[in-house]
């Protein structure tokens, strides 16, 4: 795309929603444009009094979060969501290499596609999810007698799940029921198009969260990690 | 003015000629519950062509809707370049590993041959027989995916969007691929006796990609892909939302567009109006829940907004009924649109002058 459309897309989204800061606005306005360049630049701390942690929570995720309700509303498309989960992404590993500095406390966390390759969903919550500095599994696709077994093993506390087709999302109940079985307290939290799409569907299969974004997964497991339900 | 009792064939080609039809027309795009007509598992049915050809002919029958369709499953070109699909019992056959590793595997990539490809010939098969049953009354429906929304099964999204943004010489390699492809596919459901081929392209949709981006890459490629399509195209954008791109749809050639559940049908007919027959937009995903008076309302809904004036054929808004929708729904959603669907839709101005029109 070119540079002008993202950036009046991103000024349409600002005029929409509470004004950010100035540095988060730059950066989301870097991220539409794919400019990773200047991403990087405004994540770094000209005078030093952030570190790279702060800045991250400070800047990169409330632009992740807007940028979240931007394609919940239709403002901004998949591809562009998912381009700027890869760019925070990349700077994020780049960035806490340099830093050296230990991420944020957090549960134990995987994240998973039930029994079919539409993986887009699953990476742009774990590219965000990495960019807002947790720590998670990637198990890519699995079945769901697998999945619950080695959400058991590995101990994880909170399971998130993306779903394209509704089957796959209904498939979702199978997990709840053999993690219940198991005496697992894993938490589920689903998101994908079907569920969005069906209020109704999360709770169906018995999930304890659905997130409408991938950057809806950052506040969810806040919440929960921070003892909400 | 009344209308008489018009053949499916008649009522789809008034309507795509912008006129008002008897009645409006409806495509139940039921691919996979033939299947369950016929008490055959989902790969059992898509084994012969006879059992597709059986299967629409029953649904037809059953739902009295305005076509039959060739369509399979979206892999079966995938597999027909030799990639993996996934079977399922409960839905659509899926496609498996993306077939290109490594996006380098482009600049080597050939289409297959059709005449070699069984999983080809049988949709081919398939068309075949139903032209015949139809006997020229009811429009067959053929199916292909676009250049620009293939790429999906053939090397995953995630990869195929970085390509689109970040390697335009392989992508151009990829569409040149496609197109070559797409067109003789195309074409040989027409010879086999399609009426129309839908073009299954969601990438092309503003819930995928930014319009800017598309009228730089999914709209020139459908475009020229249109342009050498020996027959009437629809573009089926497969749930993704097309405010934004109808202006250009239309000037891809297209003659339809199917459009999504999550825009208002009163606009998108608004910017379709005499440009676009538009197709849709019941939500397959909520309707397996629907209660018959659900169906009621949202048909009439739907007929209201987009019925006046023709241009309009009432559908899913995904190109396919999910396997978990009940007979019972499907056929309230026949049953709807037989009742509040007659032309001239008088009863449109009647409830909007408040007169009570749910106990006709």
């Amino acid at each position: 795309m070119d540079g002008k459309g993202g950036i009046r897309m991103a000024a349409e989204i600002r005029q929409s929603e509470s004004a950010p800061t100035s540095s988060a606005e730059a950066f989301e306005q870097a991220l539409l444009v794919l400019d990773r360049l200047a991403a990087r630049r405004l994540l770094i701390d000209p005078e030093g009094g952030e570190s790279v942690i702060q800045r991250i929570e400070n800047i990169m995720v409330p632009a992740l979060e807007r940028i979240g309700r931007a394609w919940e509303t239709g403002k901004i498309a998949l591809s562009q969501v998912y381009m700027s989960g890869r760019i925070c992404e990349d700077l994020v590993e780049g960035l806490l290499q340099e830093s050296g500095r230990p991420r944020k406390d957090q549960p134990k966390m995987a994240v998973a596609v039930l029994e079919d390759y539409h993986l887009l969903g699953k990476r742009m919550v774990y590219s965000t999810l990495r960019a807002s500095g947790f720590a998670l599994k990637d198990y890519g696709r699995m079945e769901a007698e697998a999945l619950v077994r080695r959400a058991v093993e590995d101990e994880i506390e909170l399971l998130l799940i993306s779903a394209l087709m509704l089957p796959s999302a209904l498939r979702v109940g199978k997990v709840r029921r053999l993690l219940d079985r198991s005496g697992s307290r894993t938490r589920l939290i689903v998101g994908g198009a079907p569920f969005r799409i069906d209020p109704q569907l999360g709770w169906e299969v018995g999930a304890d969260a659905v997130g409408n974004s991938a950057a809806d997964a950052v506040a969810i497991i806040e919440r929960i990690a921070g003892g909400g339900s | 003015m009344t209308h008489s009792e018009m053949t499916s064939m008649q009522r789809v080609l008034t309507t795509l000629g912008h006129q008002e039809p008897d009645r409006v027309p409806f495509f139940l795009l039921a691919s996979l519950h033939g299947a369950r007509e016929l008490g055959l598992s989902i790969q059992d049915y898509f084994s012969r062509p006879e059992h597709v050809v059986e299967g629409q002919l029953r649904i037809r029958a059953k739902y009295r809707h305005d076509c039959l369709s060739g369509f399979f499953y979206a892999p079966v070109e995938v597999e027909a370049w030799g990639g993996e699909v996934i079977f399922a019992e409960d839905g659509p056959p899926n496609s498996g590993r993306p077939f290109l590793r490594n996006v380098d595997d482009i600049h080597h990539m050939a289409p297959p041959r059709i005449a070699d490809s069984d999983c080809l010939v049988r949709v081919l098969r398939t068309i075949e027989g139903l032209r015949a049953a139809s006997a020229g009354e009811v429009p067959v429906i053929g199916v292909v995916m676009s250049p620009f929304s293939v790429p999906v099964m053939q090397m995953g999204f995630d990869r195929y969007i970085e390509l689109i943004y970040e390697q335009p010489i392989l992508f151009d390699r990829l569409m040149k691929v496609n197109e070559a492809f797409c067109v003789e596919w195309a074409n040989a459901q027409f010879k086999a006796g399609a009426t129309a081929v839908c073009l299954f392209d969601p990438v092309s949709s503003a819930t995928i990609i930014p319009p800017d981006l598309y009228r730089k890459t999914g709209f020139p490629s459908a475009r020229r892909t249109i342009a050498r399509i020996q027959g009437p195209v629809a573009t089926h954008l497969a749930s993704g939302r097309g405010l934004p791109i109808f202006d250009d749809l239309a000037k891809t050639g297209t003659v339809m567009a199917g459009v999504s559940a999550e825009e208002d049908l009163g606009r998108i007919k608004t910017a379709c109006r005499g440009k676009l027959t538009v197709l849709g937009n019941l939500d397959g995903i909520t309707m397996r829940r629907w209660t018959q008076k659900e169906v009621e309302a949202r048909v009439k809904n739907a007929i209201a907004e987009a019925g006046p004036e023709g241009g309009f054929i009432l559908s899913d808004n995904h190109g396919e009924i999910p396997w978990q929708v009940p007979d019972e729904v499907l056929m309230a959603v026949s049953d709807a649109v037989r009742r509040w669907g007659r032309y001239p839709l008088d009863w449109i101005d009647e409830s909007m002058n408040g007169t009570a029109v749910d106990d006709r």
